[in-house]
């Protein structure tokens, strides 16, 4: 049986529409991860132990455990404790986090790589140890970390596929559900990965960008 | 200078890491509108006593007071925290890297701390920001990064940021130390017109014909001791101690060289 491309057009719709639930996917669980990973990373810096070690072990799980086991146990698990997630919500929170415990460390290295002179400044201007941190410390930390941040993003949006194993309609599941319409496999993982790669494109123009941008507040 | 109450009081200010003792029993006494210059060696404590004052480097022994204020209280945590951090805002100060912040505007690193806690406007911010910079003449500048200035346009703007929280004393630590020979004068001058104002100064330095032309008093150190104090004119044309002459002669053959 030789390749046939001419059935893609039929069910373009259906993987295009897929692309934009990866599309949705991926950034609702980028800025989870985002924020998650700063607010993970000033409480392993800077809370007391009573709650640091909490979440040492959320991350240690985190990072320890398939991301694929993770999406179960948010999605099927957490019903029989009465919480109903909807796929999509699971999806996001679960990548999310995920991602958030691998940014925590990068922020973790950035803000220490602040230099201390620049606590002492906003100090002595009579900012608490708390505004310093917002105001100064974390930004620049940020600033830092944007690239490293950008590699996680883009591993982020590959693993969002995942996502399709607790049925939420992304750019995988739909290429699926449209070869098991066809049985045209090839012809339709080919136009998937096409279309991941696009996104990946975008998304590191827009990194790209966004480094130029910053590199002045250095 | 009358006799009156000292503006800041530096008691019996004793300072050591295990058994390295840096400062060993310093007194000093500054009235308002004085400037006052520390000089000395390397390792001598003049960076530590100028740190103490607004507790960056808190002492081991002593007391540090502005005015009828204990600056080193020693409080419970929260209650030092808030008190620190009130008289912090009454004492500027200007460090020998500038310590911008590179991640803001020059109007931004200006305009911060004014506006986070004195409750500014954003518009009286923005006015406060601009006076202050014109006064160290780096208004051209206003919606530059600190990376796109030279050192001595970044520790004027240190400056401004510093008088922007219209500080009673500013504490100026080898502010001209990191910069390029041609770069020291534009912060010189800035220091001279603040001196003009009496602004209370107390000025950490190895400047020396700075401090003799702007200073009523210059102290000695040198190991954790104030060896000699005076008028400038006294310490550096007719020192009395040893150790003071072998640092100035020290210190002018090295700058020759």
């Amino acid at each position: 049986m030789g390749l046939d491309f001419s059935v893609i057009p039929k069910y373009l719709d259906i993987v295009l529409i897929g692309a934009l639930w990866t599309i949705a996917i991926t950034v609702g669980a980028a800025v989870v991860s985002f924020f998650g990973g700063i607010l993970l990373a000033v409480i392993a810096l800077y809370a007391p132990a009573v709650v640091r070690w909490p979440f040492r072990v959320f991350s240690f799980l985190f990072m320890g455990t398939p991301l694929l086991l993770q999406l179960f146990l948010i999605y099927f698990g957490l019903v029989q404790i009465g919480i109903d997630v909807p796929a999509f919500v699971a999806g996001v929170v679960g990548l999310g986090l995920h991602f958030a415990v691998y940014n925590s460390e990068l922020f973790q290295t950035s803000i220490l790589a602040v230099d201390k002179g620049q606590v002492e400044a906003a100090r002595t201007l009579g900012l608490s140890r708390m505004q310093a941190l917002r105001k100064v410390v974390v930004p620049q930390a940020i600033r830092d970390v944007i690239p490293p941040i950008g590699n996680n993003m883009i591993a982020l949006l590959k693993d969002s596929a995942l996502v399709s194993v607790i049925g939420v309609s992304e750019l995988t599941l739909s290429a699926q559900r449209a070869i098991g319409s066809t049985y045209r496999p090839f012809e339709f993982y080919v136009l998937v990965a096409v279309l991941y790669y696009i996104i990946n494109l975008v998304m590191e123009t827009v990194l790209r960008h966004v480094e130029r941008r910053i590199q002045v507040s250095r | 200078m009358t006799n009156q109450k000292p503006f800041i009081d530096i008691r019996h200010a004793q300072k050591s890491f295990g058994s390295l003792n840096v400062l060993r029993d310093i007194s000093l006494q500054v009235q308002r509108g004085q400037i006052v210059a520390i000089i000395g060696p390397s390792g001598s404590g003049k960076s530590t006593l100028l740190r103490a004052i607004n507790d960056l480097d808190p002492l081991t022994g002593g007391e540090v007071w502005l005015e009828d204020k204990q600056i080193n209280k020693s409080l419970p945590h929260r209650q030092y925290e808030q008190h620190i951090n009130e008289v912090r805002q009454e004492i500027g100060m200007v460090f020998q890297h500038f310590n911008l912040f590179p991640h803001l505007k020059v109007r931004e690193n200006v305009t911060m701390a004014p506006k986070m806690l004195k409750g500014l406007s954003d518009a009286e911010a923005n006015a406060l920001a601009e006076e202050q910079l014109t006064k160290v003449g780096m208004i051209e500048r206003i919606d530059y990064y600190p990376s796109q200035l030279s050192g001595g346009q970044k520790q004027r703007v240190a400056i401004a940021r510093a008088l922007a929280m219209k500080p009673k004393v500013m504490l100026f630590d080898e502010a001209t130390s990191a910069l390029d020979p041609e770069l020291v004068e534009e912060v010189n001058l800035v220091m001279k017109k603040l001196a003009e104002e009496h602004m209370t100064m107390i000025i950490v330095t190895h400047e020396m014909g700075f401090a003799e032309s702007v200073c009523d008093r210059v102290l000695f150190m040198d190991q954790g001791v104030v060896v000699e104090e005076g008028p400038p004119e006294v310490i550096f044309r007719n020192p009395k101690n040893e150790r003071t002459r072998n640092f100035l002669r020290k210190h002018l053959a090295g700058q020759k060289g």
